[in-house]
């Protein structure tokens, strides 16, 4: 495996950004079972070294659109972990303004498309933005995710078709997570080897230890090289496991306990921890320090946006259209109420 | 004053657009090389090359999708249907991620595309490929709809369209292609969401678009010449924003109206007017507000059926005889 070019700085990075994914989540777990969070709470247990290991491949002006599986992704490109606690929150100061929810982040400065809720169609989306970079001659690189449950939808074949029919510098990575909600991939598919999907679309493909972020990251590294030297898209197929429920209404009863124990067994965390151990990049104190600087980053985080505002009422009619002229009026029962309540 | 036909209104309306903006570019199915499945296109790939006329493959969601991506960071593409019947596969990347993406991403990206194609039923093409798609569009917010009925309408407002920052669904009428009209010299521009009075008139007030309004002016010339019963048609051009206060303003004078449209009646445009009016007009008004729509059923394919299922001139007669209190 060629790492050369990751140095300690990198390692440390890496690792931070991991247990950050995990205790944020964690923190989520908590706010939601205090009621501070109602909607879907959507964990990436168990996923976290296949989103972070990839998109340590990008490089400033990159664009990333991920799945409600690749908060570390986030995390990796710039996204401070405080806006992902103001979004799950609702708060005014989300970088949506309340108005999208949980992990769907688009941000033009970071380069940001979040997940579109019908699955398929943010790859479509993320073509478009590909194809106009590469039509302006900027030698951008465009990665996105799916989970292997996703990539059967209709409109996600489309978009793996154009992509490859376009020649499109993009990235897609193929998280087969083995679960789309409570259904396994085995009954909503024929394939076993997901690289094979691949071939339908003429697309290069590698496949990976989803678990081992030395390994991701490599692969990403490989296909991000190719994508910005003109070599077109190509796929990365991550073998992982979705360690929890599609969301935290759901307990995954439906999952058998040795599979699960078998999985635990390739924790991406713990396995990454092997090797900054083994290889000298960090002390077992030097972990720690990471895991505690991370701990208080995010308290001080929660104390702080549990005290900032949800969006005011009158933000309610605002940003549907670009010109303010055009959204909607005051509902006219509401305005008789105001002027009832005046008179 | 050039009279050309809405088909080459829409021509010069992209080619106009496209000369004067970089950022203007055409994709769809056979927008390139074969000129446009309706010859819309026509001479648009050799003046313009395949990177701004852009041929796509039989993916409906899909190029829709690619065009919202683009409209995000910059470009200000013309996505083609064949049909609008097509456009119900694309119905997702127009209604989730085109129309919601400057709201749900708080005002950081707007989304400036034009989805355009025919709607509305041609000649014997049966119930898939007959549909009206108005009321689908209408409805959602963060979309704005126009629906031009002449060739004057199709240049101006679609030259709008390009120019707006929001999400445009632009439906022309599949057999308004060959309709000539007077289209002004210059450079014209006609405003989203104003109506125009096609025919003044005192006695009644008729609504319509696109297609209709020619089967309106029919009716209004049928009215005027066997029952001196002046109709006023006002062409609403554009569903969203819709301009209630022309319709309001025309039946203040008239004191009836009569709402027609090709598409189904029920949740059809017509009832969003006949509510306007009720609520605006109330008093105004000599007799209730009637509707003339499409057939509530799915297409015919036989001819005999299909011009059971349209509304021609005769019914629109008939709903004005009843609000004059003349059948």
């Amino acid at each position: 495996m060629n790492l050369s070019t990751l140095v300690r700085e990198d390692m440390h990075a890496l690792y931070r950004f991991l247990v950050l994914t995990r205790m944020l989540e964690e923190r989520l777990e908590t706010l939601f079972k205090q009621g501070h969070i109602v909607g879907g709470l959507y964990r990436s247990l168990g996923q976290e070294a296949t989103a972070v290991g990839t998109a340590y491949a990008l490089q400033d002006g990159d664009w990333l659109a991920p799945s409600i599986r690749d908060a570390g992704a986030l995390y990796v490109r710039g996204l401070p972990p405080i806006a992902m606690l103001r979004q799950y929150t609702a708060r005014e100061a989300s970088p949506c303004a309340g108005k999208d929810n949980t992990n769907h982040f688009t941000i033009p400065e970071l380069g940001l498309l979040g997940p579109i809720s019908p699955l398929g169609t943010q790859l479509c989306v993320l073509n478009g933005i590909s194809l106009t970079f590469r039509q302006r001659g900027e030698p951008r690189v465009c990665m996105t995710y799916q989970g292997e449950g996703a990539s059967r939808t209709g409109t996600s074949h489309e978009g793996f078709a154009m992509a490859a029919a376009l020649d499109l510098p993009m990235v897609i990575v193929l998280e087969h997570n083995r679960w789309s909600f409570g259904t396994p991939s085995y009954r909503a598919s024929a394939v076993e080897d997901w690289a094979d999907t691949a071939g339908a679309y003429g697309l290069p493909v590698r496949s990976v230890d989803g678990n081992d972020l030395l390994q991701v990251y490599e692969a990403a590294r490989e296909a991000v090289e190719r994508a910005r030297s003109g070599g077109g898209p190509g796929v990365i197929v991550a073998e992982t496991y979705r360690m929890s429920g599609h969301a935290q209404h759901d307990s995954q009863k439906y999952i058998p306990s040795e599979e699960l124990d078998e999985w635990r067994a390739r924790d991406p965390i713990g396995r990454f921890e092997r090797v900054l151990l083994e290889d000298g990049w960090l002390s077992d104190a030097g972990l720690a320090e990471i895991r505690d600087d991370v701990d208080q980053e995010l308290t001080r985080a929660v104390d702080t946006v549990l005290s900032e505002p949800h969006p005011p009422a009158e933000s309610s009619r605002t940003r549907v259209y670009a010109d303010p002229r055009q959204d909607p009026p005051e509902p006219w029962t509401r305005t008789l109420a105001t002027e009832s309540e005046a008179r | 004053m050039a009279v050309i036909t809405y088909r080459d209104a829409l021509n010069r309306a992209l080619r106009e657009e496209m000369e004067r903006d970089d950022s203007v570019f055409l994709l769809g199915e056979e927008v390139g090389e074969y000129d446009g499945a309706y010859k819309v296109s026509k001479g648009l790939l050799d003046q313009f090359g395949e990177w701004r006329v852009r041929d796509t493959p039989i993916a409906e969601n899909g190029f829709a999708g690619l065009g919202v991506g683009a409209a995000m960071v910059g470009l200000r593409p013309v996505v083609e249907f064949m049909t609008w019947n097509f456009a119900l596969l694309a119905y997702d990347a127009i209604v989730n991620s085109a129309a919601k993406m400057y709201h749900m991403s708080g005002g950081q990206y707007n989304v400036p595309i034009v989805f355009r194609g025919p709607g509305g039923s041609a000649l014997q093409l049966a119930a898939q490929h007959s549909q009206v798609p108005d009321p689908w569009y209408a409805n959602i917010p963060g979309l704005k709809v126009c629906a031009p009925a002449t060739p004057a309408d199709a240049l101006g407002l679609l030259k709008s369209a390009i120019r707006d920052d929001d999400p445009v669904v632009f439906i022309e009428g599949e057999l308004l292609y060959n309709v000539k009209g007077e289209v002004p010299d210059g450079e014209h521009l006609v405003p989203i969401g104003v109506a125009e009075v096609k025919r003044p008139g005192a006695d009644v007030t008729i609504v319509a678009h696109g297609k209709m309004v020619h089967v309106a002016l029919q009716a209004a010339e049928h009215l005027a010449k066997e029952l001196e019963v002046e109709a006023e048609v006002v062409d609403l051009r554009s569903l969203r924003p819709l301009d209630t206060a022309s319709v309001i303003e025309s039946v203040q004078r008239t004191h009836r109206a009569v709402v027609v449209e090709e598409g189904w009646p029920i949740s059809g445009i017509g009832a969003q007017v006949v509510d306007d009016i009720q609520r605006e007009a109330f008093d105004s008004l000599d007799a209730p507000v009637a509707r003339v729509s499409g057939l509530d059923v799915p297409m015919h394919y036989a001819r005999s059926l299909e011009k059971l299922i349209v509304p021609g001139p005769e019914p629109v007669i008939e709903a004005v005889k009843h609000v004059c209190y003349l059948d």
